[in-house]
């Protein structure tokens, strides 16, 4: 019974994953849920365990530019997959990526703790549908959950990212003002 | 300065300068507050109020919230306190640092400190560089431009100073920082770009991961075990077993999950007392033997015979009036258990090393924290250190004191490995602190003139106080389970102005003849403890549906007849204000489906004021209630940070539509059922309504709370609204598509008698 649950490091090949650009390697069970390994062993805590059975989406992540839950999915079905996490859309620059500039300005938080995965969700929702309706946001972001309350002000902030995004792409067309 | 010199509490109790502040070594003034953050943006707040008072840049301020070893013990961050408490103080103390450098500023540039100007904590001596070529006062001769700042003076030392209240704040009309709406909360760059670390997020070095297996029942008892499965589980550091506490630390946390599933199906379980009968909670608390108090001017005064007092009104009768008959109206309302359900499932981090306890907590209040832990872990005091993280939202006494608990016991197993237990789902819904329910009747007459001259509020309800330290006891979830046992406190009554039960029991309004009674239910089957707006949610939802039910009785505008009884102006005007900002005044709906209600409390008949008018309207194919809209006017005294206040008014009113319509602690004969948010459905993104918040600023008038003022009026508002739209008055919530259906099955509709 228990072998079968041995997942020891030291056992374990390594798997190698793409994230936020870079390709990284890990020692891990693959069958470990993807959400621990980006929060214990790569320090992206961004992404949050809020409830492992998929139903609050505080551990989105984009995979191959679509918003993905994290914490009930094995790791090892993220190999060969882009991935980027809510670090990674505006690391390594002191520029916020459109969205997370959108939740600023409108002070889109409380307790911030189901943030990251709205911006995530944010972010696939404009990459796919980038002038979305005021029902279509709500319909996108419907498998997140906010207890705060602070549902009013994260439509009106994807509404302000999807205006900014498009002022970008009419200023600068051939540079394509997709978000990445 | 009147004689009366009056020290904001939490100063008079802290007066220690270097107790709220320090100058650091260079660049930054360093801010204590024994408040925590807890999503209600009080770190901003705090900062805002001591750059102003300071005059220092924002970004010159830092704030560090509750932790032990600071020694400034500001109680629970609770009761929508914490910018009345910690601010008020923060606002003394830094006005006084600020005279204190001015003071020492005008010794070292010899200059009065009249001359001397303040900005971003450089002083200057005031006036043009080349004063003394326009005759100006000799001492400001090659004065006029020198400078020295607050690092200069004081970088890196102590105040050594207490406060003397000697010290007068700003005026409102000087504020460059409190008040305008342009500065953020200066910690929502962090919570966007990830970068912030809740509690469930540390990650110190040598970090082990650990889970708690629960029982299967409130009460169940630990008979046996078989580990050695979850021992065979690679990476299991320690099996953990005290009496029936049963958990598991380990190198990752998916080898945690794995050997505590392994001992929950290999634990055999004795199983204790059932719980009672499901669904029928306001019933439950009708039958059980209360204790009744008369509450008067929001106090219960003496304890009265629930048998007999409770139906008995104080006048015998109504008053019949010159110009008609009385009426009476009598109706009950009810509001089942309620999560805090926080999307983040409680966690906590600790650290058991050479006798000291170090733990890492979102709990709202460290010193009681640590005080508790020492009783149930029988340590002194002096080695527990207890520090605040922020946590994922937090409404209340939720399960942050009970994980940092847990987290100790699993970190005593593993000396000198920090260990981060994590709470699941299940965890979180079945053994969370749930909100009280609550049950009410209420009687009131209308004399012929159309006033209510008796009014009669009845109310059912189990602990709201449940905290560390309640009782003297250190009510931890798992301490009972412990051998030899922890126990929990035996529930009592508070008795305390306006909380608990009777908080907002009392009406806003003038009644001339009034009888408040509280009920207070002892058995405690499922833990309740505090929620957000404690009683009032409850009380204010009955006492507004009920108002709403009089002015219909009176046929009089639901507005008038609110004003006709309302002789607090600030009130007055909350209402006018949110029924002028709605675009509505209280005429009836003409459209058969589609309603607006209004309603309004002060709360705690102290804190802020919030009027909420609610549009609705029901959903023909499924019956569900449609909240269109919310129009909230507030008036919270001088408003420290408008966008931040605004956040808190609409959040409130959020979370209060998701209780009012969706929300009820499922449960059996044995156990809590609702175990996600599948079996305990909240609000999602497309149920949520257009908010407006109006506020009512009054500059220079005392803070007044905000996190929890539109709990009430919201539950009110919404279904007054419901009524208006279908004529059914829903008087138990949560206000579900069933609820509409039954009413409609079992009731003829009041709509066009209404009309």
């Amino acid at each position: 019974m228990a072998d079968e649950h041995r997942a020891a490091p030291e056992d374990a090949g390594t798997i190698e994953l793409n994230v936020n650009g870079a390709s990284v390697r890990v020692a891990v069970d693959p069958v470990t849920p993807f959400l621990e390994v980006l929060r214990n062993d790569l320090g992206l805590t961004g992404a949050k365990y809020g409830c492992g059975v998929e139903q609050c989406r505080a551990c989105a992540v984009l995979a191959d530019g679509v918003a993905v839950p994290t914490c009930a999915t094995a790791v090892g079905s993220f190999v060969g997959r882009h991935v980027v996490t809510v670090e990674g859309l505006s690391r390594g620059s002191d520029v916020l990526h459109p969205v997370q500039q959108a939740f600023l300005e409108e002070e889109a938080a409380q307790c911030g703790f189901c943030i990251p995965g709205m911006v995530i969700g944010a972010v696939a929702l404009l990459d796919r549908t980038p002038d979305p309706t005021d029902a279509e946001i709500r319909d996108s972001l419907a498998p997140h959950l906010c207890r705060c309350g602070s549902h009013a002000r994260i439509i009106r902030a994807v509404r302000r990212a999807a205006n900014s995004l498009a002022e970008a792409r009419s200023v600068a067309p051939a540079a394509g003002g997709r978000p990445r | 300065m009147s004689a009366d010199i009056v020290l904001p509490a939490s100063l008079d109790a802290h007066p220690d300068l270097d107790t709220w502040l320090r100058v650091d070594p260079s660049d930054t003034v360093t801010v204590f507050t024994g408040k925590v953050e807890i999503g209600q943006g009080i770190v901003s707040a705090i900062a805002r109020i001591a750059a102003e008072e300071l005059d220092l840049a924002m970004d010159q301020v830092r704030v560090e919230t509750a932790d032990t070893v600071h020694g400034l013990n500001e109680g629970h961050t609770a009761g929508s306190m914490s910018v009345e408490q910690s601010g008020a103080a923060l606002r003394q103390a830094a006005a006084e640092a600020r005279a204190h450098l001015l003071g020492l500023a005008s010794a070292a540039l010899d200059v009065p400190v009249d001359a001397l100007v303040v900005r971003d904590g450089t002083i200057s001596v005031d006036g043009p560089a080349d004063a003394a070529s326009h005759g100006e006062p000799p001492w400001t001769s090659g004065a006029a431009g020198r400078s020295v700042s607050y690092w200069d003076l004081l970088g890196g030392r102590r105040f050594d100073r207490r406060a003397s209240g000697r010290v007068r704040p700003k005026k409102p009309s000087a504020h460059r920082i409190v008040g305008r709406p342009d500065a953020r909360r200066i910690d929502l760059r962090g919570l966007i770009t990830g970068d912030t670390r809740f509690v469930s997020d540390l990650r110190p070095d040598g970090l082990a991961y650990g889970r708690v297996v629960r029982p299967p029942t409130r009460t169940a008892s630990l008979v046996d075990v078989d580990d050695a499965a979850a021992r065979a589980v690679s990476g299991v550091i320690a099996v953990v077993r005290n009496g029936s506490f049963l958990g598991v630390v380990a190198e990752r946390e998916s080898q945690a999950v794995r050997a505590a599933d392994l001992l929950r199906r290999r634990a055999n379980w004795a199983d204790g007392t059932a719980l009672p009968a499901a669904g029928d909670t306001a019933t439950w608390l009708r039958e059980q033997p209360g204790r009744a108090f008369l509450v008067v001017d929001g106090t219960p005064i003496t304890e009265v015979d629930p048998a007999v007092d409770a139906v008995e009104p104080e006048t015998d009768g109504a008053v019949e009036s010159a110009s008609g008959e009385p009426w009476t109206l009598e109706a009950s309302y009810s509001r089942p258990y309620l999560m805090h359900g926080s999307i983040g499932p409680s966690a906590a981090v600790a650290r058991w090393d050479d006798g000291r306890l170090d733990v890492w907590t979102s709990s709202q209040s460290v010193y009681t924290l640590r005080a508790a832990m020492s009783i149930a872990l029988d340590m002194p005091m002096e080695r527990i250190r207890a520090r605040h993280v922020v946590g994922a939202g937090c409404y209340g006494h939720n399960g942050a004191d009970d994980a940092a608990f847990e987290a100790a016991l699993l970190a005593m197993a593993v000396p000198g490995r920090p260990v981060r237990l994590q709470w699941s789902r299940a965890d979180e819904h079945q053994w969370e602190p749930y909100g009280a329910p609550a049950y009410l009747e209420m009687r009131a007459t209308i004399d012929g003139d159309g006033r209510v001259s008796d009014w009669c509020h009845d109310v059912w309800g189990t602990s709201h106080l449940s905290r560390p330290l309640a009782g003297g006891r250190p009510n931890f979830v798992s301490g009972p389970l412990l051998d030899p046992p922890v126990a929990m406190r035996v529930p009592e009554p508070t008795l305390g102005k306006e909380v608990g039960i009777h908080r907002n029991a009392a009406p806003i309004y003038d009644f001339p003849r009034q009888r408040i009674v509280k009920h207070f239910v002892a058995a405690m089957p499922l833990r309740t403890s505090s929620l957000r707006s404690l009683g009032a949610h409850a009380n204010v939802f009955a006492i507004e549906s009920f108002m709403d039910e009089l002015a219909v009785l009176a046929q009089v505008s639901p507005i008038d007849f609110r004003l006709r009884h309302l002789g607090d102006e600030r009130a007055c005007a909350v209402l006018t204000e949110a029924a002028r900002a709605a675009d509505w005044h209280g005429e009836r709906s003409t459209t058969f489906g589609h309603g607006t209600g209004i309603a309004i409390a002060r709360y705690k008949n102290r804190a802020g004021y919030a009027a909420v008018v609610a549009r609705v309207h029901i959903d023909d194919a499924t019956s569900r209630i449609v909240v269109d809209s919310l129009t909230i006017a507030a008036d919270c005294g001088e408003i420290v940070d408008p966008r931040g206040l605004v956040n808190q008014l609409e959040g409130g009113a959020l979370q209060a539509t998701s209780w009012t319509l969706r929300e009820r602690v499922e449960f059996d004969e044995t156990m809590v059922t609702s175990v996600d948010w599948e079996t305990y459905p909240i609000l999602r993104f497309p149920d949520v309504p257009s908010v407006e918040t109006v506020l009512l600023d009054r500059p220079g008038l005392p803070y007044l709370g905000a996190g929890e003022i539109t709990q009430g009026p919201t539950a009110g508002a919404i279904g007054n609204a419901v009524f208006d739209a279908i004529g059914y008055r829903l008087r138990d919530m949560p206000l579900t598509p069933d609820a509409v259906r039954r009413a409609a099955a079992t009731t003829d509709s009041a709509w066009a008698a209404a009309r």
